[in-house]
């Protein structure tokens, strides 16, 4: 495989979100499209989503989480769209550069027309919410789990304490009783279920798992290894209530304490945050402030159905081929202009073809070396002569000009890039 | 006459279904917005059943466990023995999306496919 230096459209993240906008993208005309995944595989967190539930709305169809993911794999792989896999993407600038690592490649720098961040959300973590206690092993997140559990072949451990009722929390208290292991309660220390109810009456109520609402953690108890909870009711404001405190034997506390959009190369790019979901300000193209620069998914907000990370994805991933396509024809207006024999520099540096016909263009340039006689000044195509004059010397604390004028226009037209070259008459 | 209360599970939106049973018959459902909604509930009531989602060990695969799940729904009570055989199932790598591991599982008439092609190990 062969990477450009140059993509219509980089999406960063193969998840769903990133998914549907590279395939939209390339609908909508954009010619390159690359994805970049830092994960051996496509189809990011949907992978370790094994339960079913996904795709009611997109497929009319009750799907696991890799089964739709597959969907929109085998439709990208189908589409021509370029996949960089275990791959890294270490900056991104507002001029939507970005660097990248990757085992097979190295450091690699890649140009996009437009981008699309699909880059999903973060688990909050035991530091997150606080939690008191000794630092044994045994505190997981409950993606971490699910990572184990449903992917690697791990059990994390053999009796659960599950704090939080996000869905995945949940999800993980079934799927832990279906391998065996003991779930002893799940604790939502607010006064309602932070997941779908549906999850509540499939997850917890089939299988006799007790939710305890205000209910938390206090403390965890253990030195190596997590031992116990101690967990306690709360009040409307999340106090504790003095003498509730219950010991719960465990050997492992599951969190389940929200998820958080992860942003860390949009704030690079210069990608504005709104406070309150932890995403970029977007507009209805899922557009950020940076133009050309658009988000997509959880990375925007955080969802709780797949079917709408796949639309926001979509929805992105055609906005950026429509500005990808408009930027790729604006840029292909223009010609850089390249210092040639003797010549140090040329200001500008590049032109755009259609401003010659509005009138003059003067082309600043200094020389590398003096030539104390009668010198050619000359522009040039690949292939054709566009203008040449001569001067009497040059020496580079001198500056000399050359002007292109309208009438040159259909010269200049032809040409890929414009090379100034200064020679002595004597060599020409 | 009798009432059972449960939350719908046939789509995100969890509508709490009011069941009125005769005995064994369902007389009324009511609270549900649509028909999933009505099947679910009747269903619930009678025999209630529920889709199922595990993995199955791939020792060549790209990874050690494959995703795979019900095609449709199989009574709720016989989840432990479906448990069971699907725990008991080793496959072999290259597997396809859809591929079915274990058809007709126990008798049910539904079968246990694979949620996701896995490649084998490189």
């Amino acid at each position: 495989m062969l990477i450009k230096k140059q993509y219509d459209v980089v999406v960063i993240g193969s998840g769903p979100g990133g998914l549907a906008a590279a395939i939209e993208a390339k609908k909508g005309g954009a010619d390159d499209v690359l994805v970049i995944e830092r994960d051996v595989e496509l189809g990011g967190i949907l992978l370790q989503c094994i339960h079913n539930g996904f795709g009611l709305q997109t497929f009319k169809e009750d799907l696991p989480g890799p089964e739709y993911a597959q969907r929109y794999i085998n439709e990208a792989r189908t589409l021509g769209i370029t996949f960089l896999m275990d791959t890294m993407v270490m900056d991104v600038t507002s001029q939507r550069k970005l660097y990248l690592t990757s085992q097979d490649f190295g450091y690699i720098e890649v140009d996009a027309h437009a981008i699309v961040l699909a880059m999903g959300c973060r688990e909050r973590t035991r530091a997150q919410v606080r939690l008191p206690g000794y630092r044994p092993n045994g505190v997981f997140t409950a993606g971490t789990a699910q990572r184990w559990v449903n992917v690697e072949g791990y059990m994390p451990g053999n009796n659960f304490v599950v704090l939080g009722s996000g869905d995945i929390g949940m999800i993980m208290a079934r799927r832990l009783t279906f391998e065996g292991a003991h779930v002893e309660r799940v604790l939502e220390i607010q006064s309602y279920l932070s997941g779908l109810s549906r999850n509540y009456v499939q997850c917890l109520d089939d299988w006799g798992i007790p939710l305890q609402l205000q209910h938390t953690v206090k403390r965890i108890l253990g030195k190596n290894r997590v031992e116990a909870i101690e967990a306690v009711a709360v009040d409307d404001k999340w106090n504790f209530i003095p003498g509730s405190e219950e010991i719960i034997p465990c050997d492992t506390l599951l969190l389940s304490v929200g998820l958080i959009p992860e942003n860390e190369l949009s704030k690079k790019a210069g990608v504005l945050l709104d406070p309150v979901t932890g995403g970029p300000f977007v507009d209805e193209h899922f557009q950020t402030n940076v133009p050309g620069i658009f988000a997509a998914g959880n990375v925007v907000h955080v969802y709780d159905l797949v079917d709408w990370v796949s639309l926001a994805g979509a929805e992105a991933g055609r906005s950026a081929a429509e500005f990808a396509l408009a930027e790729k024809e604006r840029s292909a207006r223009y010609i850089p202009l390249v210092p040639g024999k003797n010549v140090r520099y040329i200001v500008p540096h590049k032109l755009d073809k259609k401003a010659l016909e509005k009138g003059d263009i003067s082309l600043q340039m200094r020389v590398t070396k003096p030539i104390e006689e009668d010198v050619w000044m000359e522009v040039h195509g690949e292939e054709n002569s566009i203008v040449r004059r001569s001067e009497r010397y040059v020496r580079p604390g001198e500056m000399v000009t050359i002007v292109l004028k309208p009438k040159m226009a259909a010269e200049v037209e032809k040409a890929g890039r414009l090379t100034v070259d200064i020679y002595p008459k004597s060599e020409a | 006459m009798e009432e059972k209360n449960f939350i719908c599970t046939a789509c995100p939106m969890g509508c709490k279904l009011i069941v009125r049973m005769e005995g064994d018959e369902v007389v009324k459902i009511l609270g549900h917005r649509c028909r999933k909604g009505e099947t679910y509930g009747r269903q619930e009531a009678i025999a209630p059943q529920r889709m199922l989602a595990s993995t199955v060990k791939v020792p060549n695969g790209f990874h050690p466990l494959l995703p795979v799940y019900t095609k449709g729904s199989i009574p709720k009570q016989r989840i432990s023995e479906v448990l069971e055989k699907i725990r008991a199932v080793e496959v072999t790598a290259p597997i396809k999306a859809e591929d079915v591991i274990i058809p007709n599982v126990i008798g049910t008439g539904v079968d246990v496919i694979a949620s996701r092609d896995m490649p084998a190990k490189n």
